[in-house]
């Protein structure tokens, strides 16, 4: 009581209560406000920022989006070049990427969910994957580099190219895999063990289904992700300058597919971008600014994908 | 016995006239259940009849759904659990270890609290046992299936203009009965039903019951519930669990008006539970 009466003079107790708990709340009401003024403030930085790099990028680049652009090599002179050699090296080496990361990473997920035990080897394998989810990018090239570049000898190819990111975009896919299936409900399993389903029945034909929204999205954005990785491939040996396409993959002899453009040289987009943005002469940039757009697109679309997909699938499968 | 016929006026109903005891179907002595540490089910010995339906009875966590779950073994699929003690269907011991789970839980069907259908079609529901234990191969095989199995779990007559929907767009009652059609395709001789009531509503519920009166023709069924005119109304042979323990068993229609134990006693007054 003393404390309570102490700087409140003649005022009664209960007035001086009241008094306290008005100024708590216009406190309290305050503090709220300024959170949501600096919450408001952050969100449209961030979105200026990315708005202000988009214009820059768009205005910069999309004089120079012409068929021309697609269909034509990089050359020495920057209105006839093109990115034929980027794209087609960017869809080789994400295909290559999808194919190797895909397999790895759901039957990883799919082990470590339904098969592994709970014991301390499953403990350290789980934390090193969700380690390698934030090891730079750069040490996957130096990885790719000595491993499969020196030691395997696997060469400065797409196939390697693909190899690497695939291990990069690995614990994407992984985590995806084990949280869309422990997401499956505890109910479909039991039905399927209770009409005599063996573990990998019930696995193959009731988990992975209901979890493959969600895998397909971990994928998706893994692969997105992977689209745009240029520090790990120059490390390997992408090359920057390069004017003519790997190998098809259908030929005109029996048995009319061929592998060997896994084992040509590639360049991807960033680092045809980067190659472009790196010489001096704004007609360059340009290019480097179109290349951009068109890296940015893919991606866009591909993460719309995997919102589509995700969306269809999901209201394909009820329960 | 003898006592039978003024029990089942006293409980009200008349099917008691045809549960004539069969022979044991399921005979399980001094079965124990872990949960890690924890004991769940104690010293349980129990004789199930052929062709009949009986039904555990108890408050919740009293360990009749976990004795449940020994005899089709689906406590093999949590990790933590730990069964002791001799489950015998016909003579078989099915915690042998060369008794194969799956073979058995084909043999020992299983229908759920909640109504879990597959996201699939209706079809593919009841067809898919059938086909992973290869009990059918042409399609006219596979319609003959289905068609039979949805009859027989009352269900055909509603669903038989879209068996291609899915499984999953049906109301509670009609998914419960695809259950019940699914654990019948693949040709069980027992049918575990878990609570299979208790998501349902009243009229639901009734379609059930009256389902699996039909049932105990063919089938050994042995169902848990918790509402104990349930039980009057759709077993021979009851059950009463408390605290991990089997209490008493006996004909439902003795067990329900003279039984022996107090705390069977208080529990069908409704003193507890």
């Amino acid at each position: 009581m003393a404390d309570m009466t102490w700087n409140s003079g003649s005022t009664r107790p209960e007035v001086r209560a009241a008094q306290d708990a008005e100024a708590r709340r216009r406190s309290r009401r305050r503090r709220e406000k300024i959170f949501i003024w600096l919450g408001v403030a952050s969100t449209l930085f961030a979105l200026a920022t990315l708005a202000a790099l988009l214009i820059d990028l768009i205005v910069a680049g999309y004089p120079r989006l012409t068929w021309d652009f697609f269909t034509n090599f990089p050359s020495r002179r920057a209105t006839q070049a093109g990115i034929l050699s980027a794209w087609v090296g960017s869809l080789l080496v994400i295909l290559t990427t999808a194919t190797i990361g895909v397999f790895l990473g759901v039957s990883a997920g799919i082990y470590l969910e339904e098969y592994a035990r709970r014991n301390w080897v499953t403990n350290i394998i789980e934390i090193n994957i969700s380690n390698l989810a934030g090891v730079p990018s750069i040490v996957y090239g130096l990885l790719a580099l000595g491993l499969f570049v020196y030691a395997l000898g696997t060469g400065r190819n797409i196939f390697t190219a693909g190899l690497t990111l695939a291990l990069l975009i690995l614990p994407i896919i992984v985590v995806a895999t084990r949280e869309s299936i422990r997401a499956v409900p505890g109910s479909l399993r039991e039905a399927a063990y209770g009409i005599g389903c063996t573990k990998w029945q019930v696995t193959s034909d009731h988990v992975l289904p209901a979890a493959l929204p969600g895998v397909l999205t971990g994928v998706i954005i893994g692969i997105s992700r992977a689209l745009g990785e240029t520090a790990p491939l120059i490390t390997i040996g992408a090359l920057t300058f390069i004017a003519f396409l790997p190998s098809p993959p259908i030929t005109s002899e029996f048995p009319y597919i061929s592998f060997s453009w896994l084992f040509d040289g590639f360049t991807v987009l960033p680092i045809q971008a980067f190659n472009w943005i790196s010489r001096p002469g704004s007609d360059f940039h340009a290019n480097a600014a179109a290349a951009g757009i068109v890296l940015l697109v893919i991606t866009l679309g591909l993460n719309s994908l995997a919102i589509y997909a995700r969306y269809r699938l999901r209201k394909k499968l009820q329960w | 016995m003898t006592s039978m016929p003024h029990i089942e006026v006293a409980i009200g109903t008349s099917q008691h006239a045809k549960a004539q005891p069969g022979t044991t179907k399921v005979a399980a002595r001094d079965v124990n259940v872990f949960y890690a540490e924890k004991q769940a089910l104690k010293n349980v010995s129990v004789d199930i009849p052929e062709k009949s339906v009986t039904a555990f009875i108890g408050p919740s966590g009293c360990g009749k759904s976990t004795f449940l779950r020994c005899i089709n073994r689906m406590n093999d699929t949590i990790p933590i659990a730990r069964v002791t003690g001799v489950i015998e269907i016909d003579g078989q011991n099915v915690n042998d270890p060369a008794i194969d789970a799956v073979e058995l839980r084909a043999r020992v069907g299983m229908v759920f609290q909640k109504p879990n259908p597959f996201p699939k079609s209706i079809f593919e529901n009841v067809a898919y046992g059938a086909r992973i234990h290869g009990l059918a191969s042409s399609k006219a095989e596979f319609d003959d299936l289905v068609g039979r199995s949805l009859k027989r779990a009352g269900l055909f007559e509603e669903v038989k203009d879209r068996l291609h929907e899915s499984g999953t767009s049906l109301s509670g009652g009609q998914q419960q009965r695809l259950c019940i059609a699914r654990a019948i395709a693949v040709d069980p001789e027992i049918i575990l039903m878990d609570e299979p009531c208790s998501a349902l509503d009243p009229i639901a519920t009734a379609k059930i019951e009256e389902l699996i009166d039909e049932l105990r023709e063919n089938y050994t069924i042995v169902i848990v519930t918790h509402s104990m005119q349930q039980a009057a109304r759709v077993s021979q042979r009851a059950a009463f669990f408390h605290l991990g323990e089997l209490v008493e068993e006996g004909p439902t229609a003795v067990m329900f008006t003279s039984p022996n134990d107090k705390r069977t006693q208080d529990y069908i007054t409704g003193r507890f539970g």
